[in-house]
């Protein structure tokens, strides 16, 4: 009895700001399911932000934040790498330094690259939305290739880039949905085996925020960068 | 096996400047190969296939992008001579975010400050300051940002200070005037050689940033 009240008292206190839709969010959570994790989730509502999130994270006041006993961590992939550095159990990333820059590189690419470009076909138009849509293409052929002869980025194992590039798991195939257009098709084979692969993992499976609800909250989204004229 | 280490750069690249000082810092020797950007060699086409761009650290023929990677890369692979990352994983996630910070804030709005004017360059300019001013906050009473010796942040984000007389020039401001601690902090790092070697004299700078603005019809 006394020993179990001992370990209460010592227990880790992880919290993680973030709302029941952010990406970011959601890499966070599944890197700390991951690692078997206990941590307490805060949703935040945007338009009314919580005055413990602005005390977190004054720079930016985004979601998602970690607090870990009391002490805050913000941006996701800080965060990540934060995670892998204190809970050493199923490591995101690997030992050797070339292939952990590896990792961390097409990482950045999906934050400063595919995201970006993807977000462009769905919030663009016109000749804005082609270019998007044409750059996506390039920075989808350059995913493809990096995920030649491996079952993950990370090799055998899910690890950071794959954790990055979870999104295109649960919220592309939304975007699809609401904008009409095919983007992830028979042209990137391995990606589309990847996300089979990452969507039936145990702990991906059932993490993520419901389908229908992305689809009426993007739905929503999409009306209003795209006027009914 | 001696260590092959090469670095595809581009004289007047912060980015580059980061990987420069690291190296310096370590004494890693490795050679330099200064790129014609309108001209890119073979070897950074075949090294950087997705972004086609410097610095490329090549190490014993395989390449390493990006220069915040580049400079944690180094710090990982010489790790027992002068570290730039704290060993404390939260001080490391400190040192991390200010490092995205800089990457986020001041090299676009830096640019802003001499690639724009009226309305657009005024904006660019508080935003430059401000960020500044939260770097000074981060910064503190300690001499460095990595607190008694050079770190992480500092590498970051001293490469700029070459740029700095650029923008005021081009801007018509002061950065000493808003942000007189960093100043002085930038000073501090540019008396280790390490730093000095590393950047290039702030009039050169200048001067290519006028014929930048010439050849793009800028003002």
């Amino acid at each position: 009895m006394v020993e179990v009240e001992i370990a209460k008292s010592m227990a880790e206190e992880v919290k993680l700001f973030k709302t029941w839709s952010t990406p970011f969010g959601l890499r966070v959570v599944w890197a700390l399911k991951l690692k078997g994790i206990p941590y307490e989730a805060i949703d935040e509502d945007l338009s009314n932000k919580s005055a413990l999130l602005l005390q977190y994270n004054p720079v930016y006041k985004k979601v998602p934040v970690l607090v870990h006993n009391g002490k805050p961590i913000s941006e996701s992939l800080v965060i990540l790498e934060y995670i892998d550095e204190t809970w050493k159990q199923n490591p995101l990333l690997p030992q050797d330094p070339l292939e952990k820059a590896r990792e961390r590189f097409w990482a950045k690419f999906n934050d400063e690259k595919l995201l970006q470009s993807i977000w462009g076909v769905f919030a663009k138009e016109g000749k804005e939305r082609e270019e998007a849509m044409a750059a996506s293409m390039e920075n989808l052929k350059f995913v493809e290739e990096e995920l030649k002869g491996k079952k993950f980025f990370g090799g055998e194992k899910i690890g950071l880039a794959d954790i990055t590039f979870g999104w295109l798991a649960n919220l592309i195939c939304v975007f699809e949905e609401v904008t009409g257009l095919k983007m992830i098709d028979e042209r990137f084979p391995l990606l589309l085996a990847w996300i089979q692969e990452f969507s039936q993992h145990p702990i991906i499976k059932d993490a993520g925020p419901p389908h229908d609800k992305l689809v009426i909250k993007y739905q929503a989204l999409y009306e209003k960068f795209h006027p009914a004229k | 096996m001696a260590e092959e280490l090469v670095l595809l750069d581009f004289w007047l690249s912060a980015f580059g400047m980061r990987v420069r000082i690291a190296l310096a810092e370590k004494g890693i020797k490795y050679e330099y190969k200064e790129e014609d950007l309108r001209n890119k060699s073979a070897l950074l086409l075949q090294m950087n296939p997705v972004h086609k761009k410097t610095p490329v650290l090549i190490h014993n023929g395989k390449p390493v992008c990006e220069s915040l990677i580049q400079v944690q890369y180094i710090d990982e692979v010489w790790h027992h001579k002068s570290p730039l990352l704290p060993s404390d994983p939260y001080q490391r996630a400190i040192a991390r975010f200010w490092a995205d910070f800089v990457d986020k804030k001041i090299f676009e709005l830096g640019t802003k400050t001499w690639q724009t004017k009226g309305e657009e360059q005024e904006t660019a300019k508080k935003g430059f300051i401000e960020s500044l001013k939260l770097l000074e906050g981060e910064l503190g009473d300690k001499p460095y940002f990595g607190g008694e010796n050079l770190g992480y942040v500092d590498v970051v984000l001293v490469p700029f200070y070459s740029w700095f007389y650029a923008y005021e020039k081009c801007g018509n401001f002061s950065i000493e005037a808003e942000c007189p601690k960093l100043i002085a902090w930038a000073k501090r790092c540019m008396q280790m050689e390490s730093v000095s070697k590393s950047l290039p004299d702030q009039e050169k700078v200048y001067g290519f940033v006028l014929h930048l603005k010439k050849m793009y019809g800028i003002e």
